[in-house]
């Protein structure tokens, strides 16, 4: 193989110590039962890719790459997230029998194909550096070839742009195709259900004396847990406490009178 | 150090994204994975510039960025009407055409 630019000190050092960071990020995306866990490692590899980028004289592109990605395109990624919130879909089962195992062996076959095919190549000449390139700054070079030799796909993609803009309003907007009920329809659809135990409306948290937050079910007479009393998402993130932990024969009653 | 190690890093990383695009469940954690491809294969526009001495790659890298940020938005709100039609942000579920 022809020996390439051998790059020395800090540079070595840098890549040394986060390539195998950015690695390890990645892999545990994969990894994580959480997707926003996935979303914060994605992060974290994303970041890493930016020092490589100033690393490699392209800092418009590093800072181009910590503003557009991990500043808005993980944003948005974190907000659908919030916005979809937690289900089934993220667990680690396979519901497709036997697609890990083949998964694994293609992945070992790309990633050796990749590695020999770039391990076997040559370019038959030394790398040459962006000193030259970047004679009169980084910025002021990429600007240069964006408005004249690449000034056509520059419109092409401010175009793209656009569409997906007009792409993401349009798929985004709900058309209501029956009027929003009224409370007073709601409240005549409460009382026709049926059932008139969720008439009123349905039971709040437990208030308990020594805990009065949304994370505890109320209790039934019976002294059960109300399950209609806690959010549905709390109960899929299993962040509900047990209620039981809060009645007052668990509870030290003795009062120390203060004089 | 030679300056193919950031192409073996990008080839490394490029394979874990098409392991995630296949493996995982969560349609938003398969976007991710393609995004993570998309930032591997930016890395190799990067260092073949920096190799090639000219900054075009560096051009390519940055309408890569552009367009992986049109098919986010574009995808993300794909992904958002799916799962308020069917309730699920998983890929398996989006079956309709199937049956």
């Amino acid at each position: 193989m022809q020996p390439l630019l051998t790059i020395q000190g800090p540079e070595a050092a840098l890549f040394w110590f986060l390539a195998p960071l950015s690695v390890a990020a990645a892999l545990g995306m994969l990894l994580v039962k959480k997707a926003v866990h996935s979303a914060l490692l994605l992060a974290w590899v994303m970041i890493t890719l930016a020092i490589f980028y100033i690393a490699q004289e392209a800092v418009f592109l590093g800072v181009v790459q910590v503003i557009v990605y991990t500043g808005a395109v993980m944003m948005l990624f974190l907000f659908i997230l919030m916005l979809v919130g937690v289900d089934s879909s993220d667990s680690l089962t396979e519901t497709i029998a036997g697609l890990r195992p083949i998964a694994i062996t293609a992945a070992v076959g790309l990633g050796g194909l990749l590695v020999s095919l770039l391990g076997r190549a040559t370019l038959g000449r030394e790398p040459i550096g962006l000193e030259i390139a970047n004679n009169a700054g980084n910025v002021q070079g990429l600007a240069q070839f964006l408005f004249s030799k690449y000034v056509f796909p520059f419109e092409v993609v401010s175009a793209l742009l656009i569409t997906a803009a007009l792409g993401a309003m349009v798929l985004a907007h709900h058309q209501r195709t029956n009027p929003r009920p009224s409370q007073r329809e709601q409240a005549i659809n409460r009382f026709r259900s049926g059932s008139l135990a969720g008439a009123a409306g349905l039971p709040g948290p437990g208030v308990f004396a020594r805990h009065n937050a949304v994370d505890v079910p109320a209790l039934l007479p019976d002294g059960t847990p109300a399950p209609s009393s806690i959010s549905a998402t709390l109960k899929a993130r299993g962040d509900v406490l047990d209620s039981g932990q809060f009645q007052l024969d668990n509870v030290d009653t003795t009062v120390v009178e203060e004089k | 150090m030679s300056l193919d190690n950031y192409l073996y890093l990008s080839a490394i990383l490029f394979t874990i994204g098409a392991v995630g695009v296949v493996v995982r469940r969560n349609a938003i954690v398969v976007f991710m994975c393609v995004e993570l491809m998309l930032n591997a294969a930016n890395l190799t526009l990067v260092t073949f510039s920096r190799i090639n001495g000219t900054l075009d790659g560096q051009v390519i890298a940055f309408f890569t960025m552009v367009v992986a940020a049109c098919e986010v938005v574009v995808g993300l709100a794909i992904i958002v009407t799916i799962y308020r039609s069917r309730r699920s942000a998983s890929i398996d579920d989006a079956s309709l055409l199937k049956r």
